[in-house]
């Protein structure tokens, strides 16, 4: 387990269980999965497909409730809420950034980051200052009246940052967020990601790249629905040997 | 979620998908247009047939005497002294006497059958006529039974020239008649319009009828509101008279304005309700549009879902589009209606202007129907599973 900066977790997973019906058969996408998850961290949670981290993400992300177990989002059961209450928590503590960026193509940047807030009821004013001031942090504030299909890829990622940020939420969610870029890209917005986490934000990264779960701080790794490895990223076996070929690699040149 | 930024949402959705948006309108517009020209044109013949109603008098009531060959009649007197009796009801009492006779200009040879009707001195007041030049007929022409009559302009213009007519004669039934007074133009001067008339003393009506007693007389009241009172009044006395109700029927020209108004209001019903079935068509295409919608856009549904979005968010949008394109069909609807009354209208040759009524309410319709039809493809949004609607591609 990772150092607690807080006594209370963000996330706390206690014994998930998310079983789905194939016919006759069943599938334990999440089989008995317990962990904690505290301000300020950054975990990378690492698997292959089909490993449950698509899963695991959707309840974290208040988007699935599990089969069975408890899953505490700042103290607060949510498989307890309704539809709307989900949504509520979704707007208030959880901040999404994915692979497909999934920016709104009819709306301009600054709509799309405008969105969270929109739905938090603040008036106009508010919304506008808080997405510019969100677009500045990601540096793309001179592109808000471009619509996202102006911008680059790695434009689109940090719009979708900015969207993100823009609800100051306590937890961000991050699914594959380098998946759709190039390395050069993926780099900056993994730096930005790290530089975020720096300021305090929490970040949980949902990934199936090794090279990308070895920035974090903390590696939780998936399994056939189990948690396998959960600690320091560079005590991960897998990771380790990642890294260490890429870095001969490097050295060959 | 602001209800202009949604409106406004919903008018860049329309734009950016012009020809659907249009063909889904269409239902609206077809229906709205076909409201407002149907009851512009209704309100049109409406208000030309009161015209000719009221230019027959509102005040007026028509007495009607059945009881041909009996003893009893009514003479000109006992009616004349009914009116004198009961001034705060009655203002004027005419006899009628309406009778075809063979009539012939000094100038030709031709002659034409036509209408001559006998009244007495006040009939001016009661029809509201009004002579152009000379005089209306007079109290002596008829207690001295002179040839005396006044030419509506058909005869002015057909037999005498313009301006012409007065002191002329003209041949009644082989009788000369000097012509006192020219009405002014009621229509146009044609041939079968108000302006063929002819009218001389009651007196000599009678004779050229062959019918001893008079059958016909018009009252006119001070007041239409004293409708019931005057009828009642005048009832009373002609049954006193004639021995029997039976002998007589009395109509009032407000009582059959009023059946028509009821009729054409029926009949504009029955056609508005027709042409809403077509709103209503316009309705169900716009729900089909929507559910389309609905489903091209889960994707957008499910982000908005992950950013925070409630049902009521997600509804209320699809709510508003489905309103604001039904909206849009209904202004283009209505001014599309209202040309085309407009257009309508000239070739009939009528008034025809599209009501506020009309506008308003088929505005508030159409925009109600998007929004009735819009609620079922927006429950469905709002229902989608966030996971399942993020995945959809």
């Amino acid at each position: 387990m990772a150092e607690s900066t807080k006594n209370k977790p963000l996330v706390e997973f206690q014994d998930i269980y998310k079983i789905y019906a194939m016919g006759d058969a069943e599938v334990r996408a999440l089989d008995g999965v317990s962990f904690s998850v505290y301000d300020g961290e950054f975990v990378a949670i690492i698997g292959q497909s089909g490993s449950g981290k698509s899963t695991c993400m959707n309840i974290i992300g208040c988007l699935d409730v599990p089969t069975t177990g408890t899953y505490l989002l700042k103290g607060t059961d949510v498989s307890k809420l309704t539809d709307d209450e989900q949504a509520e928590i979704r707007n208030k503590t959880l901040g999404f950034i994915f692979q497909q960026y999934n920016l709104l193509p009819k709306l301009d940047v600054l709509e799309n980051v405008e969105l969270p807030l929109l739905y938090k009821g603040l008036d106009d004013k508010e919304q506008k200052e808080r997405a510019m001031a969100a677009l500045r942090r990601v540096g793309i504030e001179d592109k808000w009246h471009h619509k996202p299909s102006q911008l680059s890829g790695g434009q689109q990622q940090r719009a979708s940052i900015a969207r993100a940020l823009a609800g100051s939420p306590s937890v961000i969610l991050a699914d594959e967020p380098t998946g759709a870029l190039d390395s050069k890209t993926s780099n900056e917005v993994l730096e930005f990601l790290i530089e975020l986490n720096e300021q305090g934000n929490t970040i949980i990264l949902i990934t199936h790249d090794n090279s990308i779960a070895a920035r974090a701080k903390r590696v939780i790794r998936l399994q056939d629905g189990k948690i396998v490895y959960d600690g320091d990223a560079m005590g991960d076996e897998i990771i380790k040997s990642t890294v260490l070929l890429k870095r001969k690699e490097e050295a060959k040149g | 979620m602001k209800f202009s930024k949604t409106v406004f949402l919903a008018i860049s959705s329309i734009k950016s998908n012009k020809m659907r948006s249009f063909l889904t309108m269409l239902g609206i517009i077809i229906g709205v247009a076909a409201v407002i020209i149907l009851v512009s044109i209704m309100d049109g013949v409406t208000g030309q047939v009161s015209d000719v109603f009221e230019g027959l008098g509102m005040n007026n009531i028509t007495v009607s005497i059945t009881s041909r060959g009996s003893t009893r009649y009514v003479e000109p007197d006992s009616l004349y002294q009914l009116i004198d009796e009961n001034q705060e009801l009655y203002a004027y009492c005419s006899p009628k006497v309406t009778t075809a006779a063979n009539i012939k200009s000094p100038y030709s040879s031709d002659s034409a059958y036509g209408t001559v009707t006998g009244v007495d001195e006040t009939y001016d007041e009661i029809d509201g006529l009004a002579t152009q030049q000379g005089r209306f007929l007079q109290y002596v022409d008829i207690d001295k039974l002179l040839k005396v009559c006044v030419v509506g302009t058909y005869y002015e213009k057909e037999y005498y020239g313009t301006g012409k007519a007065l002191g002329e004669t003209i041949k009644i039934n082989g009788e000369l008649y000097t012509i006192v007074g020219v009405l002014e133009e009621k229509s146009d001067s044609s041939e079968g319009s108000s302006d063929q008339c002819i009218y001389i003393p009651y007196t000599n009506a009678s004779k050229i009828s062959w019918n001893s007693s008079i059958n016909t007389y018009v009252v006119s009241m001070k007041d239409a509101e004293q409708m019931t009172m005057a009828k009642s009044v005048l009832e009373a006395k002609l049954t006193e008279i004639l021995g029997s109700s039976n002998y007589y029927q009395i109509i009032a020209t407000q009582e059959i304005l009023d059946e028509m108004n009821s009729i054409m209001n029926t009949l504009k019903g029955a056609l508005v309700l027709i042409a809403g079935i077509s709103l209503l068509v316009g309705g169900i295409g716009i729900m089909n549009i929507m559910l389309v919608s609905v489903t091209e856009r889960t994707k957008e549904i499910g982000i908005r879902k992950s950013l925070g979005a409630k049902k009521k968010h997600i509804k209320q949008q699809f709510v508003i589009e489905a309103g604001t394109i039904s909206g849009f069909g209904g202004v283009i609807g209505i001014l599309l209606g209202g040309v085309a009354a407009y257009f309508i209208g000239r070739l009939m040759d009528m008034t025809v202007v599209p009501s506020i009524t009309a506008i308003v309410i088929s505005f508030s319709v159409s925009v109600g129907i998007g929004v009735i039809f819009g609620f079922l493809p927006a429950k469905n949004a709002a229902n989608l599973n966030p996971i399942d609607a993020l995945r959809f591609e």
